[in-house]
């Protein structure tokens, strides 16, 4: 046992090693513009990417779009870093100049610094009219960052599995899905959900529901002025699902070991029937079908069970957003990326995710979506910044995984209370830090 | 050890034969440079250690003071702004039931190191004496200290899991359970303290076995002379002999029990009630970016940790040991 106080004081002496760096950045900077390249051919330097696709980088995909960059932009060259632990590896970093010439946004930048740390793409008004998701980096009307896909949440799920319980039809409430994943239960040998409960991040996404159960632009508004778990509101409608499904014995049997790399194919190969994810997660879900010698299509998307006005309605948001490093003394070359990897590289289609152009078309995977008549929404995000203050603030962490295990122990009787005593205390403590937080 | 110094003769010559030179070097050499002689011989040890202090203060004095700093500060751990709060962090944590609450896991820790001491004990005096198949033993016993934390917990996770190696070896056995090991928090907390039990038992282990061997032979020859047995040797021999490393190996294990991380983090993520004082910590100051706050109270563990030391050492002094 005695090694432990060595490792902790490693990880914090390491932390504090960086206060000297972290005090003087920004300031200098603050402000710049990344301006897009008049001539591709005139622009050059070598730029360094940070991103989180491991998996891109090694396998080499990120390299051939590389190269199809270099078709337009011959004298820019671009560079590769994936990060594995990107929130803790990239927070540290930021204390330094030296984070690539384009990153991804961390979570834990405030809105309000990003003029401290990134610099600009544009204005609002002008980027607003080609891209979604403008108004998730916007401060005093500058846009910081571009998000190259749109996500939208959804219950991956089994085409196979359901039709074999006799469900056809996408549950409309939240107890026709409960009703659904009984059948499943009941009828075959599938597990009816699977919560991810040790991989802990996947549970954070039912704090997307926001939004899709009402279908109201401002849900995100909302959250920074009502208690998110007052009678009938979104996040109560989620969580109280989530808590169901568990409490009915419809999730599997011991949560604490579960298994997310296991899980995609055990979905695939119809072991689990359904999973809370997200747009992204279906082409993580149809490889892991091919490398399982099952047939990829049987993969699903399916909107939250709920409708307004006779409607699904879903949110699309973006992913991690590629902003250009205001230390960069390539700006030119790192703007040129981020504009060419949004618009021109494909990547999104190859993701089968959202285009970020207004205009695009929605993926294959979709298909139902646009049958069904689904509604898709985008959040305002202008109260972005003060939910995440109060977030972090109350320590409630409706984007951390902590809330929803302890609710899910709840629900399974590994911890002792009642499911309104539980979101009671979180409105308290959430409601309470409100007025303390000013944006 | 603390065993009688082997040659206090010849110490003593060394410094009699000097006190006879230093006259006769006086007479003969009225020293050309005795200041900067001196000043070198002073300077000398220092610049050995310039180094290793170096090192030190780097990564241990210098992070520890910048870790105080700001534990008055609110700082989030990235934004270029952090005010002084004085001592708001600490009277937060202080007033605030919660944080403090966590303290209560270390409790299955600390039972846990009793067993894994007791255990260490026994396996190094067994193995001390020549047994069979001694040095497998040994290596068994050691071999859980190199493997590496991260991937014990993630061994220990299947081992735990429904249906994984634990359940089918139960099922060898014919007892065939439905539990879900890491499901409640005490069967989660007993689990976690039996792999910490597991993990760090070969190094108690071997700390015992060199300290039981560095006690010279003669003195269990002499004792079974006597008429003395095993337990009787045990108990007069090799207790006191290695009083002092067990006094050690109990405060390490006491301020490990307070500090428990690496396994709780990796298996369960502190969920569960399986959180522990630090894993509350790197969540205040990875998660909910409220680095100040994280600072101290890493200043306050590092406080109590102290604290616990000093009265065990109060309790317990370090006495020589005198076996002859």
């Amino acid at each position: 046992m005695n090694r432990r106080t060595v490792t902790a004081l490693a990880t914090v002496a390491g932390a504090a090693l960086l206060l000297p760096g972290c005090t003087g950045t920004g300031g200098s900077a603050k402000g710049a513009d990344a301006k897009a390249p008049d001539d591709p051919s005139k622009v050059s330097g070598t730029i360094t990417v940070l991103t989180v696709r491991t998996d891109l980088v090694q396998d080499g995909t990120m390299k051939r779009y590389a190269a199809e960059f270099n078709k337009t932009y011959p004298k820019v060259k671009v560079e590769f870093q994936a990060l594995t632990n990107y929130e803790a590896e990239i927070k540290i970093r930021m204390n330094t100049d030296d984070y690539g010439d384009v990153l991804l946004i961390p979570a834990v930048i405030k809105k309000n610094d990003y003029p401290k740390f990134f610099a600009s793409l544009g204005t609002a008004a002008e980027r607003g009219k080609k891209y979604r998701f403008t108004d998730f980096t916007t401060v005093d009307g500058k846009v910081y960052g571009q998000s190259p896909v749109g996500v939208m949440p959804g219950f991956v799920y089994n085409k196979r599995v359901w039709h074999e319980a006799g469900v056809t039809e996408w549950p409309t409430t939240p107890a026709e899905f409960l009703a659904d994943l009984k059948a499943i239960k009941a009828k075959t040998d599938a597990i009816p959900y699977y919560t991810n409960f040790a991989a802990q991040w996947p549970l954070t996404s039912w704090t997307y529901v926001d939004g899709s159960v009402h279908c109201d632009p401002q849900a995100t508004t909302k959250l920074a002025e009502d208690d998110p778990w007052a009678e009938n509101s979104d996040l109560r409608v989620g969580d109280t699902l989530l808590y169901d499904i568990v409490q009915q014995g419809l999730a599997e049997k011991d949560p604490t070991t579960s298994n997310w790399e296991e899980s995609k194919p055990r979905t695939t190969k119809g072991e689990i029937a359904t999973q809370w994810l997200g747009t992204w997660a279906v082409i993580q879900f149809q490889d892991a079908a091919k490398k399982a010698g099952v047939n990829p299509d049987d993969i699903g998307f399916m909107p939250f069970p709920a409708r307004t006005d006779g409607t699904f309605c879903a949110t699309v948001g973006p992913d991690y957003n590629q902003a250009v490093n205001v230390h960069s003394p390539h700006k030119e070359a790192a703007r040129a990326w981020i504009d060419w990897f949004t618009d021109r590289s494909g990547y999104d289609k190859d993701n089968l995710a959202i285009s970020p152009l207004k205009d695009a078309a929605l993926p294959e995977v979709l298909k139902p979506y646009e049958e069904a008549g689904v509604k898709l929404i985008e959040l305002d995000d202008a109260a972005g910044a003060k939910v995440k203050l109060i977030d972090d603030e109350s320590e409630v962490g409706i984007y951390k995984p902590e809330y929803r295990q302890d609710l899910i122990d709840l629900a399974r009787g590994a911890k002792k209370g009642s499911l309104d005593d539980f979101l009671a205390g979180l409105g308290k403590k959430w409601t309470e830090t409100q007025a303390n937080v000013s944006d | 050890m603390a065993l009688p110094h082997p040659h206090p003769p010849a110490h003593r010559t060394g410094q009699r034969n000097s006190e006879a030179a230093t006259p006769v070097q006086k007479r003969l050499a009225p020293a050309p440079a005795p200041r900067r002689a001196r000043t070198w011989r002073l300077l000398t040890p220092w610049l050995f250690l310039l180094a290793p202090l170096a090192l030190l203060i780097t990564f241990t004095y210098a992070p520890i003071a910048n870790m105080v700093a700001y534990s008055f500060t609110d700082w989030d751990g990235v934004s270029p702004e952090l005010h002084y709060t004085g001592t708001e962090n600490y009277t937060e944590i202080f007033t605030r039931e919660d944080l403090f609450q966590v303290f209560w896991v270390s409790g299955y820790y600390l039972v846990a190191s009793v067993i894994q001491i007791v255990a260490a004990l026994y396996f190094a005096t067994v193995l001390s004496f020549s047994i069979r198949f001694r040095n497998f033993f040994k290596g068994v016993l050691f071999f859980p200290s190199l493997v590496n934390g991260v991937a014990i917990g993630f061994v220990f996770l299947y081992f735990f899991q429904d249906g994984g190696t634990f359940d089918t070896v139960l099922g060898l056995f014919g007892y065939h359970t439905d539990h879900a090991w890491l499901g409640t928090p005490a069967s989660a907390n007993v689990s976690l303290a039996g792999v910490s039990i597991w993990r760090y038992l070969g190094m108690n282990f071997v700390l015992f076995l060199g300290a039981i061997q560095s006690i010279p032979g003669e003195l269990y020859e002499a004792a079974e002379l006597d008429g003395a047995d095993r337990r009787h040797q045990f108990r007069h021999i090799i207790l006191p002999g290695i009083k002092p490393v067990l006094t050690l190996t109990v405060i390490l294990s006491v301020s490990g029990s307070l500090s428990a991380f690496e396994i709780p983090y990796i298996m369960t993520g502190g969920a569960t009630g399986t959180e522990t004082f630090v894993i509350q910590t790197v969540k205040l100051a990875f998660q909910f970016n409220k680095t100040g706050l994280a600072s101290a109270a890493a200043v306050v563990l590092l406080l109590i940790i102290l604290l616990v030391t000093w009265v065990q050492r109060r309790l317990v002094p370090d006495d020589r040991v005198d076996l002859v």
